[in-house]
C-alpha cells in the first residue's frame, strides 16, 4: 500500500503539497484522488506545491502535465509552484517543457495567479482567454 | 648481486666526483644558475635552494644511481618545489631545467686536467642522471603551469557570470565572452537560484557582450528560458546586435514566443510592465 498525498481544500482551490519522493503507484493514486476531489468540490483551481521535491524523473514530469490536463477537462486550472532550479534543469534536459502547465515561484504567487486568471475569465466571453486552454 | 656491487662502485665514484672540491662545487653551481636566471632571483635564495639540492643529491648517490628510485625521493621533492616556484615566478621551462643542467657545466671544468677514464665514465653516468632529473623538472614545471591555468579558468568562470538585481522582482544576467556548455550551466544555475533568492518573476539575459551566437549558444539560451518558465518566471533576452540578429535568422533558429529586445533598457521597460510597475516622468506623464 503506497502512501497517499493529502489533497487540501482552500476555498475553491485544491492544494497538493508533495513532501516526499513519490513512487509510481503514489503518483497514480494522486491523479485519481485529485480528479475525484475536483469533481466533488467543484474546485476551480489546483495548486501543486513541489518545493520539497529534489529529484524528478520523466514519470513525475509527465504526472504534472497529466494532472494539468485532467484538471482542465474538469474546468480547474493547475499551477505548479516552488520548483527548484535543479528540478527545472532536469526537466529541460529531459525535454519536458510542461506546455500548458502554469507555474509560479511561490505558493502565494500561485494563488494570486489563479485569482487573476479567474477574474479575467469571469469578465465574460470575448474577453481575455487563457492560451493554456486552447 | 654483481650489478648491485657495480652500482655501488659507480655511486661511490660519483660521490667522490661531486664532493672532490666540496663547498666550492656548490658555489660554482650557484654562480652558473644565477647567470642563467639573469639575476632575477637573489643570490642568497639560489644558494639556499641549491645547497639543499646538493646535499640531497650527494646523500642519494651514496645509496644508488637510479633517479626513479626511492633514494632520490627527496631530490625529486626538492626539484618539484623548485620547478613550481620557477613556474609561478614566470621563468621559462628552459631556465628551470638549466638549474639542473648547470651542474654538468661545473663538473666539466672539474674534469679537465689529469683524469682517468673511470672519472669520465662516472661523469657520463652522472650526466645521464642529471638529464633525467632535468626532464623531471620540466615535467613538474608543465604540471604547475597547467594547474595555474585551470585555476584561472575557474576564477574567470566565477567572475564572468554575475547576476544583478535591476528592480524589485527583476534580475539581470549580463553575459560577456563566449558561451559554452560549462558556462551556460553555471549561468543557468546561478540565475535560477537568484530567481528564488530574490523572489523575482522577471529575468533579463543581456547578450551584448557575447561575441557570436551559433546554434549551440541559442540552444543553451532557449533551455535557460524554458527552465525559468518552469519555475514560474519570465525571461527576456536583450542586447541582440544587428549582426547577431542576422546570424540567428540565417541559421534558422526559432526563438518561439520568447521575448527579445534590442537593448537592456527596452527589456527592463518590458519587464516592469509585465510585473505591473508603473512609472511616471517628472512632468507627471505616465509612460
Amino acid at each position: 500500500m503506497s502512501e497517499r498525498v493529502p489533497v487540501l481544500r482552500i476555498g475553491d482551490v485544491l492544494l497538493v503539497s508533495i513532501q516526499t519522493d513519490l513512487d509510481d503507484q503514489a503518483v497514480l493514486n494522486l491523479q485519481e484522488d485529485l480528479a475525484a476531489e475536483v469533481v466533488d468540490t467543484g474546485a476551480r483551481g489546483v495548486v501543486i506545491d513541489i518545493t520539497a521535491v529534489d529529484i524528478v524523473d520523466s514519470f513525475v514530469g509527465r504526472m504534472l502535465a497529466t494532472i494539468a490536463s485532467i484538471s482542465r477537462m474538469l474546468d480547474a486550472e493547475t499551477v505548479v509552484v516552488g520548483m527548484r532550479p535543479a528540478v527545472a534543469i532536469t526537466l529541460v534536459e529531459l525535454g519536458l517543457s510542461l506546455g500548458g502547465v502554469r507555474t509560479a515561484l511561490t505558493l502565494e504567487k500561485g494563488l494570486r495567479l489563479l485569482e487573476r486568471s479567474r477574474a479575467a475569465t469571469e469578465r465574460g466571453p470575448g474577453g481575455w482567454s487563457d492560451p493554456a486552454t486552447r | 648481486m654483481e650489478c648491485v656491487m657495480a652500482d655501488q662502485r659507480e655511486s661511490a665514484r660519483l660521490v667522490d666526483l661531486l664532493t672532490a672540491e666540496g663547498e666550492n662545487l656548490a658555489g660554482q653551481w650557484a654562480d652558473q644558475v644565477g647567470a642563467s636566471l639573469k639575476n632575477r632571483v637573489s643570490r642568497a635564495e639560489i644558494e639556499r635552494e641549491l645547497d639543499e639540492l646538493y646535499t640531497a643529491l650527494v646523500s642519494a648517490l651514496r645509496v644508488g644511481v637510479d633517479p626513479r628510485g626511492e633514494a632520490f625521493g627527496e631530490v625529486r621533492a626538492l626539484l618539484a618545489e623548485l620547478s613550481r616556484i620557477r613556474a609561478r615566478q614566470g621563468f621559462s621551462p628552459t631556465e628551470t631545467a638549466a638549474s639542473v643542467f648547470s651542474l654538468k657545466v661545473v663538473l666539466e671544468s672539474a674534469l679537465t686536467g689529469d683524469r682517468d677514464t673511470a672519472d669520465v665514465q662516472a661523469y657520463l653516468q652522472l650526466s645521464r642522471l642529471l638529464d633525467d632529473l632535468g626532464l623531471y623538472t620540466v615535467e613538474t614545471y608543465t604540471q604547475a603551469r597547467e594547474e595555474l591555468i585551470s585555476a584561472q579558468a575557474e576564477q574567470l568562470l566565477e567572475l564572468s557570470t554575475p547576476v544583478v538585481k535591476l528592480w524589485d522582482g527583476v534580475i539581470g544576467v549580463p553575459l560577456v565572452g563566449t558561451l559554452d556548455s560549462a558556462r551556460t550551466m553555471v549561468v543557468m544555475e546561478k540565475m535560477l537560484q537568484a530567481l528564488i533568492d530574490t523572489g523575482s518573476e522577471q529575468a533579463i539575459i543581456d547578450i551584448t557582450g557575447v561575441a557570436a551566437v551559433d546554434t549551440q549558444v541559442a540552444q543553451h539560451l532557449l533551455k535557460t528560458v524554458v527552465a525559468a518558465r518552469l519555475m514560474g518566471a519570465e525571461c527576456t533576452i536583450s542586447g541582440i546586435r544587428p549582426q547577431i540578429a542576422q546570424t540567428i535568422v540565417a541559421l534558422g533558429i526559432d526563438f518561439g514566443d520568447i521575448v527579445t529586445k534590442a537593448t537592456l533598457a527596452d527589456a527592463l521597460r518590458h519587464a516592469l510592465k509585465r510585473s505591473g510597475v508603473e512609472y511616471t516622468s517628472q512632468d507627471g506623464r505616465s509612460r
